[in-house]
């Protein structure tokens, strides 16, 4: 089965170990400026926002590479970059309508995040579950539960 | 590992930075953060330094836990001696700016000299410049770190500042990072100020490395459970932040109230977690809006609040109209119950202005309400207050001096002495309620009785995060001991001390030993750094570093004589609640103390402790 990365802004509180985990994970050193995944806040609104790739099915910036860097993992469907091929020119990182392709000066090559390999080591690290990896099928369950407790089993349409 | 190895040396005077080896044989025997922040401190200045001249230094210290995963692991220190102490001193900010510092591949900052002008440091990784800050003198700490995010070009800088309390000189400015964290006691602040150095920005891509990963990943696993099953850290401090103490301590006969007078609050419930969390009825908003983390924290007790736009103090001031700090229990209870004012929204208001220009709420409520009891004997009066009716329980005026005092303005400027030199201008230095010139925290040691030797014995002068007995005389932790008691006192003070110098020197944050102990924490150094990190050297270097602490201040000119209370705490009863007719019986535990500690009855270390610690 399939698992996609679900994110639930509202459980944030902003902390990074996501943003550690996963630059250790891809780097072997804590450093969240090389994180795949980052957290936004927004200060006056009082909210977290962690944001990373969504493995698009279609992705733009696989389609976009010249040199076709970026391919499919069957097992887990996430877009991998394949730095001995990457040449570097950003023209993913342009394509991606969500940013969340980068380049990396160190490297010269480009990185987003790989669901590393199934195991996500942000998922993991996440003390509040406002990460988890679920059924890729089902991303919304935790939202239709959450509606289906709210909804008056003795109340009809009519 | 764990430590980067390096120290970033700036001269103001000379207008130099440059880059030095961080000295690994000192880092084995202080750790780092405060621990070693203090050794550079204690080698490089005279003790006995006006602490506004040039001579002075100024310290950014990270600790080597600091930008690793272990939990809390993002804090960084200031320490220097202090502008409102004369004392060492030595305080701790959350936030991203230590995390930042670290990564960028600096264990530590210090600061030289003096600016001939405004400055402000810029370093990106390795490199470092100091550029002029102008045109940012004279903004608060809000609008500077906005200005150099937008001069540079980058939002992911991260800043510590001051706001215009430090320019000023008000004497217990802080040191304010990310907008609402803060280094926030003694008038680091006001250093930075005497310094013309206006912020210091920082962007760090380098990287943090450890020795042992599998060893650190199952350390700080292990201790993230911990902390995740814990009442304290794991429900209270999350739900409630500090403020979970606030009607805890009320009841316990232990809140400071209209500067001591009393020690219980009427109005504590309306300025409690509880209250924090209830819809008002003008917007249908809580005051809080939500909890946030500080960098790597797996606790999350920040509390984001933002104020009813309906409140006079905000009416027409949108810049105050959106989410930031809000009140943690020291705030709460300083701007608070200790000034009589039961006013939320006026106590977050003025809290917000206590970030946005850079001043410990702390010190500013406490000396507000000395005021205010000068102001109700007749000591002074309107026409020293420019007009002010300084009453107990006035959210007007309350608000109107963080205002005045943020800027330095009016009678705000007398607010910014602290109110050991404001009581003793004005002829009642016996209504100071502090230590060594700092003012008391939120725990009336009347009702907790090992607070008392706390306070007295503090280095940084009096002070809750340097042995928080409450933890064991009121909530419990790691045992209860009686608050009313003074037996056994002296050890449990010693012991919080020298484990409370360890947990600050590695880089957390000492809200973990809520649920952690050494033993937990031990083996996270130890997995990070080279040396062995045993329990046993953790607690030798957290005694090594209370003496000293200890070293600094006699040099400095301090003596056992410091080592006391008010009169108000030692003479006048408890009116109230359980304590009721006692007073703090500091007599009875002092001299054991300096027993235990190895000290003279003159509180001065002997050779044979020196010895032992290798001081
Ligand atoms: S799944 Fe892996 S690569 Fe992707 S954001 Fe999480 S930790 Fe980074
Ligand atoms: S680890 Fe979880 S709570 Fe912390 S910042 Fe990342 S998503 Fe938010
Ligand atoms: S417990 Fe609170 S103060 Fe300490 S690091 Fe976490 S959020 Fe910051």
């Amino acid at each position: 089965m399939q698992r996609s990365l679900n994110i639930d802004p509202g459980k944030c509180t902003g902390c990074r170990q996501c943003e550690m985990a996963c630059s250790y994970e891809n780097e072997k050193v804590f450093n969240p400026s090389k994180s795949r995944i980052r957290v936004f806040t927004f200060d006056a609104e009082a909210r977290f926002v962690p944001y990373t790739c969504t493995q698009c099915a279609e992705a733009w910036c696989m389609r976009a590479c010249p040199v076709d860097a970026i391919r499919i993992n069957l097992g887990t469907g996430a877009k991998e970059i394949h730095n001995d091929v990457c040449v570097g020119c950003k023209v993913c990182t342009i394509a991606c309508p969500f940013g969340t392709v980068n380049y990396n000066a160190d490297t010269g090559k480009v990185m987003k995040c790989d669901l590393c390999e199934g195991d996500p080591a942000c998922a993991k690290a996440c003390p509040t579950a406002a990460i988890t990896y679920v059924d890729a099928n089902w991303t919304g369950l935790d939202k239709m539960r959450m509606w289906a407790a709210k909804t008056d089993s003795a109340m009809t349409a009519n | 590992m764990g430590w980067a190895g390096k120290i970033l040396r700036v001269n103001l005077t000379a207008g130099t930075v440059k880059s030095e080896p961080l000295n690994m044989e000192w880092a084995q025997r202080y750790l780092g953060s405060r621990g070693l922040g203090t050794k550079y401190l204690m080698e490089e200045i005279d003790p006995r330094v006006d602490p506004l001249s040039p001579d002075n230094k100024l310290l950014f210290a990270t600790g080597p836990l600091t930008g690793t995963m272990a939990s809390t692991g993002g804090r960084y220190t200031v320490i220097t001696k202090g502008a409102l102490t004369g004392a060492i001193a030595c305080s701790n900010s959350g936030g991203f700016f230590g995390n930042e510092l670290k990564n960028a591949g600096w264990d530590m900052i210090i600061v030289e000299g003096r600016a001939a002008s405004p400055v402000y440091l810029h370093v990106e990784n390795q490199t470092a410049r100091l550029l002029p800050a102008d045109d940012l003198w004279g903004t608060s700490v809000w609008h500077t770190e906005e200005a150099i995010k937008a001069k540079h070009h980058d939002p992911q800088i991260r800043i510590a500042s001051i706001g215009v309390a430090g320019e000023k000189g008000v004497k217990y400015a802080c040191v304010v990072n990310d907008l609402h964290r803060a280094a926030g006691r003694s008038g680091v602040g006001t250093v930075m100020g005497s310094k013309n150095l206006k912020a210091i920005a920082v962007r760090g891509t380098l990287g943090v490395r450890i020795k042992d990963f599998d060893a650190f990943f199952r350390a700080t696993e292990a201790a993230k459970a911990v902390l995740a099953g814990n009442a304290v850290t794991g429900q209270g401090l999350p739900a409630y932040g500090t403020q979970v103490l606030m009607n805890v301590i009320n009841e316990s006969g232990a809140m400071p109230t209209r500067n001591h007078r009393d020690i219980q609050f009427e109005g504590a419930h309306k300025i409690s977690a509880e209250a924090m969390a209830e819809k008002r009825p003008t917007d249908g908003k809580a005051n809080l809006a939500r909890n946030g983390a500080c960098f790597g924290c797996t606790i999350a007790c920040g509390r984001i609040s933002q104020i009813d736009r309906t409140h006079f103090s905000v009416k027409d001031k949108p810049q105050y109209w959106g989410a930031s700090g809000g009140l943690e229990y020291e705030a709460a209870w300083a701007l608070g119950s200790n000034t009589g004012v039961d006013d939320l929204e006026a106590l977050t208001y003025a809290n917000f202005i206590c970030n946005e220009q850079g001043m410990d709420p702390i010190s500013f409520g406490a000396t507000v309400s000395a005021a205010m009891e000068l102001f109700e004997i007749g000591a002074i009066t309107t026409r020293e207050t420019g007009g002010i009716e300084l009453r107990f329980g006035s959210a007007e005026a309350l608000v109107k001096l963080a205002e005045l005092t943020g800027k330095g303005e009016g009678f705000g400027a007398e607010i910014g002495l602290g109110s050991r030199l404001l009581t003793a201008k004005y002829g009642h230095p016996d209504l100071h309620m502090g230590v060594k010139g700092q003012e008391f925290p939120a725990y009336d040691s009347r009702g907790i009785q090992g607070m008392g030797l706390t306070y007295a014995t503090s280095n940084r002068g009096a002070c809750h995060l340097r042995s928080y007995t409450v933890a064991s005389e009121i909530l419990g932790i790691p045992e209860k001991t009686d608050p009313l008691a003074t037996d056994g006192k002296a050890g449990l003070v010693k012991a919080f001390q020298d484990a409370t110098a360890a947990f600050d020197s590695a880089g957390i944050c000492i809200f973990t030993s809520f649920a952690w102990t050494l033993q937990d924490v031990a083996p996270q150094v130890d997995a990070a750094c080279e040396g062995d990190w045993t329990v046993e050297k953790m607690l030798e270097v957290g005694e090594r570093i209370w003496n000293l602490e200890r070293q600094f201040n006699l040099a400095a000119g301090l003596t056992a004589k410091d080592d006391t209370l008010p009169k108000r705490l030692l003479k006048e009863a408890a009116k109230t609640g359980p304590a009721t007719g006692r007073v703090n019986d500091l007599g009875k535990m002092l001299p054991e103390y300096y027993a235990l500690r190895g000290w003279s009855p003159d509180g001065v270390p002997s050779n044979e402790t020196l010895a032992r610690l290798a001081l």
